[in-house]
């Protein structure tokens, strides 16, 4: 097998506070090969958006950030900030979850592209930056991209922006293409064409995704493989059928329980009792134990670490026992 | 029908103000070509009441009080322009970069700006006048001493704002620097409100050269500049027409861009119009 294309180990962000530091990433291991989709679960404030603006040098100079993000073989982490500009955007790309904001309002959609275009390719003349910006519109099947260029984002619908927020994500060929949420601000419909697109450029392009996201039906349908975090560690990873058919976390299975299901009838979902815990008051032991069903004496001292279990890596002293 | 809608759209407000300006604007631009009189010479007996021939009077030499209120214009709406956008371009600069940068930075800017503000501005302005030596030019300087400081905290308000904007943050994670991430992401945000407090500022300014003026801190005779005559005026109190000219000219120009900022914060931002 060769090296992944984009390698995490042992992520660990802590910041700074007036009660001491407090720890938000514990150690997050994951990889994503090129072409491959990995889905990246969680709820909120488990610490996805925290991951990914780590490994884009996007967090504040005063935030701890350790461990090791390699792309391609590259190492990340400790780069001087010119060094970052030059893999943001260039060979990692990132899509933001609401694409109502996350374009600029007063600079038409074709001028932001051609600005991305620019920003590392200052070579390329205006001329043809344009026509990369129009051919990069109709790629992500935005009708009579020539037109739509000239648009405001105002003038475009919410699906149309998030594609060309896609678009001018790919300006300068990524290797990897980082989507937060990418569909949470969308309809079910528009969703579909959005998660197609970016389908298809895995297919055709061998992009890596990181697909961020609190749908478990979208992952499910998209990626290759999943990887479940719970406050602040990834607590399961595995393909993502062994993670739906045999989930090994006490928290996935509570997860996939919580789904509504279309063949059975039921007259109230089943929920997770209790909150995750914030980083300043996390129990000694495994950090989902105060809301688990099956912890046990040793969950409330013992922090599990994640470890290899058949084709998973699962953080559960009891993963082994307990009826998959 | 097109120019109805556009005149709906403006509103009254603007519209009167923008009449008011506009009259100036002409007058200041075409008032050598048909003038009556020279603002300098004495053209009548002194201090006599408005009449057929001078309109509004003539003065305490004897020089026509309307010839000399529109020529003043050519004084005030100039200075007010250079004094507004050297304070406004200077002080949004720097309240811009205060706001991007923060840390340090902010702090000795914004420091600044609190012990400027903390004086009354028409004391500061004389105090800076009369340690210059009077004059319009050291009255512009001393104008734009006092009048940076509010558009700094405007400008760094609206950074603040645009700043933790998520197109920001799409434009730092596509790879833009600082200095582009300011100038085409946060800055194109940010001019309104500065644009609408620059056109208040104009009538403000018009209004502070005419007071320096008055103290004799401004414009130095014969100058036909409004603050200098109501001086003069001052000296003739019962002829009150010398004074009405400038008067008139000072509250018309105040008034008319206090009406068109304040119709051009309706346009510019929706959320204050009713």
């Amino acid at each position: 097998m060769t090296a992944p294309l984009l390698e995490v180990r042992g992520l660990e962000v802590a910041f700074p506070s007036p009660a001491g530091r407090l720890a938000a990433l514990r150690g997050v291991d994951f990889h994503v090969a090129a072409g491959e989709v990995l889905g990246l679960v969680g709820e909120s404030g488990s610490g996805k958006s925290l991951t990914m603006l780590s490994i884009m040098g996007l967090l504040a100079p005063n935030v701890e950030v350790s461990g090791s993000v390699r792309l391609d073989g590259e190492e990340l982490l400790g780069r001087t900030e010119a060094a970052m500009r030059r893999y943001r955007g260039r060979r990692i790309a990132m899509i933001f979850q609401d694409p109502m904001t996350a374009l600029n309002p007063v600079i038409p959609i074709g001028d932001q592209i051609v600005e991305a275009i620019r920003i590392h390719q200052p070579g390329l003349s205006r001329r043809s930056a344009r026509e990369r910006a129009v051919e990069l519109l109709s790629q992500v099947a935005i009708p009579d991209p020539r037109a739509r260029a000239g648009q405001y984002p105002f003038e475009f619908s919410g699906g149309m922006r998030q594609r060309a927020m896609i678009a001018m994500a790919l300006a300068n060929d990524p290797e990897l293409l980082i989507a937060d949420e990418p569909t949470t601000a969308l309809d079910v419909t528009i969703q579909a064409q959005v998660i197609e697109v970016m389908e298809r450029l895995r297919r055709d392009r061998g992009i890596g995704l990181i697909l961020i996201t609190h749908d478990l039906g979208l992952v499910a349908g998209v990626a290759d493989r999943v990887a479940i975090m719970y406050a602040g560690r990834v607590v399961e990873q595995a393909a993502t059928a062994e993670v739906f058919y045999r989930p090994r976390h006490p928290y996935t299975r509570r997860l996939l329980a919580s789904l509504p299901r279309f063949d059975d009838d039921v007259d109230r979902l089943a929920t997770i009792d209790g909150v995750p815990p914030s980083p300043a008051r996390r129990p000694p032991g495994c950090a989902f134990a105060p809301r688990c069903l099956d912890a046990v004496d040793r969950c409330a001292q013992d922090d599990p670490l994640p470890r290899r279990i058949g084709a998973s890596a699962v953080a559960c002293h009891r993963a082994e026992e307990l009826p998959a | 029908m097109k120019a109805l809608a556009l005149l709906r759209r403006l509103g009254l407000p603007m519209i009167i103000g923008g009449f008011i300006v506009l009259f100036w604007i002409v007058v200041a631009l075409t008032i050598d070509l048909w003038s009556p009189y020279d603002p300098f010479s004495i053209v009548g007996r002194r201090l006599r009441p408005p009449s057929d021939v001078h309109w509004l009077g003539t003065d305490g030499l004897g020089r026509d009080v309307l010839v000399r209120t529109l020529y003043g214009v050519r004084h005030s709406l100039p200075i007010a322009l250079v004094v507004v956008l050297v304070s406004s371009l200077g002080g949004a600069m720097l309240g811009a970069i205060a706001g991007y940068l923060g840390g340090k930075t902010d702090s000795v800017i914004m420091r600044l700006v609190d012990i400027t503000l903390s004086f009354p501005a028409i004391l500061l302005a004389m105090a800076v006048t009369a340690a210059l030596g009077p004059g319009l030019g050291n009255a512009a300087v001393a104008m734009v001493v006092v009048s940076w400081p509010v558009y700094a905290r405007l400008m760094r308000a609206q950074v603040l704002t645009m700043r933790e904007r998520e197109h920001v943050e799409a434009a730092v994670a596509a790879g833009a620097g600082r200095v582009r991430v300011l100038t085409r992401h946060i800055l194109p945000l940010c001019w309104s409100p500065v644009l609408v407090n620059a056109t208040m500022d104009l009538g403000q300014i018009v209004l502070l050269a005419a007071s320096l003026s008055f103290i004799g801190l401004g414009a130095l005779p014969p100058t036909p500049e409004w603050g200098q005559m109501i001086a003069e005026g001052a000296v003739n109190f019962y002829q009150w027409w010398v004074a009405l000219g400038p008067g008139l000219a000072i509250l018309s120009v105040v008034l008319g861009f206090n009406f068109l900022g304040d119709g051009l914060r309706d346009l510019l931002d929706p959320r204050s119009a009713q």
